[in-house]
């Protein structure tokens, strides 16, 4: 709507024409200026430049919904009200359905802990015929690390839904579903978005995995933070991706130690900032998130896995639907399972630390 | 130059200028056709021109009677009068309203920010629901539009908020309507549903377009009292390498804003992310978008963790001291926190 020529919002002629002239030919070009700035450029009154711009930016704004259509809408048009279950009962009761469609969704943890398979299930699910409770359709994994294994997602299938996969031509069917996408860098990785953004509607994608995000700026960082991310306009991509097809999109990051620089206090809080100071150990075991706050910002939902004194958590870190509970796992044949569904309540900031201790 | 500052075109401007007519009565005892002859302009061009001059010269001599009070403004009594008659929007929490002064309040912008998981999205959103909460109640009993810049509105948490809402509402009738059957006023959550007008807005283009067209959305429908825009930051803070350009937009949207607030007497209230500043020998956390920005607001909350718990922090105000007060959220919205144990209050 924003790259919508001027001279087919049905303006007046002669103003029309104007705009044309002096080079605005886009919303866009007409409403980074002011009204003022206008009135100088195309040297009509300001009556006139105020009623253009406000036609235009009316044709320009996208259409309103009221919040009980969207509700209605996705209830009617969408598997579970626009969720994948994950098959883990407490996950999914906890997330009111299942990871949800249209928003991006967080996996993030330390190494080994098990993001991949997750990412493995979730792909196996997305692509079983819906008759089986899955979505029934093509799954893009962006496999950066090359860390995908077919095997082990038939596996999973095997273990989990042993009746569906003994019969004859599933597996191939469901493994020909799910499309892998091994980017080299950065800009092959830029390129394979613009693609896959194409081939969401005409094929029927109903998932898209990221495997995972960070290690693709994890060679590019110059000296210091830079001052714009690298990977800003990646991120707004992807989230309008996950938007315009509604589809569940799932990414991993990774986890890197607290910089002694790190900021977590405002100017107001000062007078705690000395016990921080003077606990310098602490920060070597300090895990966070990498990717920065700006992605923390971006994505709707953050699950956090951690490992503490040798057993596994996964934690819904951020969710506006659900509040901060934990739940450990074990990684079995058929992927992850829960050991138990009632969850362990997370106070406060808590559920964002991560912590790493007695994996190995 | 009195013909320098009309708001006519700019060869309008010059051409009237190097004709001799810089004062407007220079233009008051000049018939059109003359004025057509003088500029070489068509008759008609000179009628707008003349209609802008009257409208210009009106405004003139209402400022220049001395005995009158000025043009535009309001003695500082009539301001209170009106504040304090004015209803504030709850945010559920009773500490909060506390530091707040009531709420949420009409004619201002306030401005919330905090780091990623803090609730400001849940704050938003329950914002929306308490504003249509009835007179009868105590709330304002309007509409509520919400812009939605990041996707982060999700529809199943305004769905629960409003039943809660419903339920309390609910609730505080049979407590304390027992003796009078004074107007049941039963307010469904599909209700709450529908008064929440919802844009997703996907570029800053579309952000500024629809500041613009609030003004004509808001004329057509009545009683919308809260204008929430979630994120502000979020289409600003990428791919702006031009600074200035960004200000400028910035700045134009915020008095737009409050010009909207002031207008429509309603409440606009901007959701902002965090950034890290390099303040005194070491990092801090701060709003987003910078110190010029920090400016375009009335109020500015902050919203940060203590310890386990949530808290919010009256950055700047006008009429509130700075303060912190804790909050909650549960799973039906933004309440009081538990360590407090206050009951909700309505009213």
């Amino acid at each position: 709507m924003a790259n919508k020529p001027i001279s087919e919002m049905g303006l007046p002629k002669s103003i029309a024409n104007v705009f044309a002239a002096r080079n605005i030919i886009t919303a866009k070009d007409a409403l980074s200026l002011s009204e003022f700035e206008l009135m100088e450029l195309l040297d009509v009154g300001f009556e006139e430049v105020m009623l253009a711009v406000a036609h235009i930016s009316e044709i320009t704004c996208p259409p309103y919904h009221t919040a009980m259509s969207l509700l209605e809408q996705r209830n009617q048009n969408e598997y579970l009200a626009g969720h994948l279950p994950t098959r883990l009962k407490g996950v999914d009761a906890a997330l009111c359905g299942g990871i949800p469609f249209g928003v991006v969704t967080e996996l993030v943890g330390p190494a080994g802990i098990g993001k991949t398979q997750f990412c493995l299930k979730l792909a196996l699910l997305a692509s079983l015929p819906t008759s089986y409770g899955g979505l029934g359709g093509r799954v893009i994994y962006v496999d950066v690390e090359s860390k995908f294994s077919s095997r082990r997602m038939i596996e999973m299938g095997f273990s989990s839904f042993p009746e569906i996969f003994h019969t004859e031509g599933l597996a191939q069917e469901m493994a020909g579903r799910v499309l892998v996408l091994r980017p080299a860098s950065l800009s092959e990785f830029t390129e394979s978005l613009q693609q896959i953004r194409v081939s969401l509607l005409q094929h029927h994608v109903k998932l898209l995995i990221i495997d995972s995000m960070a290690a693709l700026t994890s060679g590019e960082y110059g000296q210091g933070p830079p001052r714009h991310h690298p990977l800003g306009w990646h991120i707004s991509f992807i989230k309008s991706l996950a938007e315009c097809c509604r589809i569940p999109v799932v990414v991993t990051n990774q986890v890197r130690s607290q910089g002694r620089d790190e900021a977590s206090r405002y100017i107001f809080q000062v007078q705690s900032r000395t016990d921080t100071m003077e606990d310098p150990s602490k920060f070597d075991s300090h895990l966070v998130a990498a990717l920065g706050i700006h992605w923390a910002h971006a994505v709707s939902i953050r699950l956090v896995l951690e490992s503490r004194s040798g057993q596994r958590l996964i934690k819904i870190a951020k969710s506006s639907i659900s509040p901060s509970v934990g739940f450990f796992f074990n990684i079995t044949s058929s992927g992850i399972s829960l050991l138990s569904d009632e969850g362990v309540e997370m106070m406060g900031p808590e559920a964002n630390t991560i912590h790493c201790q007695g994996l190995i | 130059m009195e013909v320098s500052s009309l708001p006519i075109s700019a060869s309008h401007r010059g051409k009237l200028i190097s004709a001799g007519y810089s004062s407007l009565s220079s233009l008051s005892s000049v018939s059109p056709s003359k004025l057509a002859q003088d500029l070489k302009i068509s008759e008609n061009e000179v009628l707008e021109i003349l209609k802008v001059v009257s409208a210009r010269k009106w405004v003139d001599k209402i400022e220049n009677r001395s005995h009158a009070i000025m043009n535009g403004a309001q003695t500082a009594w009539d301001i209170l009068h009106e504040e304090e008659s004015s209803i504030c929007i709850t945010t559920s929490c009773s500490d909060l309203d506390e530091i707040l002064g009531g709420g949420i309040r009409c004619k201002e912008v306030t401005e919330i920010g905090g780091v990623p998981g803090i609730g400001k999205t849940q704050l938003g959103i329950q914002l929306a629901v308490n504003v249509q909460i009835p007179a009868d109640y105590g709330g304002l009993g309007g509409k509520a539009i919400y812009i939605d810049t990041e996707g982060s509105f999700m529809v199943e948490r305004a769905s629960q908020i409003a039943e809660a809402c419903a339920e309390d509402m609910l609730e505080y009738n049979s407590l304390l309507r027992k003796d009078s059957q004074a107007c049941r006023v039963d307010k469904p959550p599909k209700a709450f549903m529908d008064n929440i007008f919802y844009f997703r807005i996907c570029t800053y283009t579309e952000q500024i377009a629809v500041v613009n067209y609030l003004e004509k959305f808001i004329n057509e429908h009545k009683d919308i009292k809260i204008v929430i825009i979630d994120s502000i930051t979020f289409h600003f803070r990428q791919e702006f390498e031009d600074m200035a350009l960004r200000t400028r937009l910035l700045s134009g949207m915020a008095l737009k804003l409050m010009k909207l607030a002031k207008k429509f007497n309603l409440a606009v209230v901007l959701l902002n992310q965090v950034t890290t500043k390099y303040n005194e020998g070491s990092f801090q956390l701060t709003l987003a978008l910078g110190d010029s920005w920090a400016h375009a607001s009335t109020n500015r909350i902050i919203l940060y963790w203590n310890g386990n718990e949530r808290y919010a922090y009256i950055d700047k105000s006008p009429s509130m001291r700075s303060a912190s007060a804790p909050y909650a959220v549960t799973s039906r919205g933004i309440r009081n926190s538990a360590s407090n144990c206050k009951r909700v209050k309505l009213m």
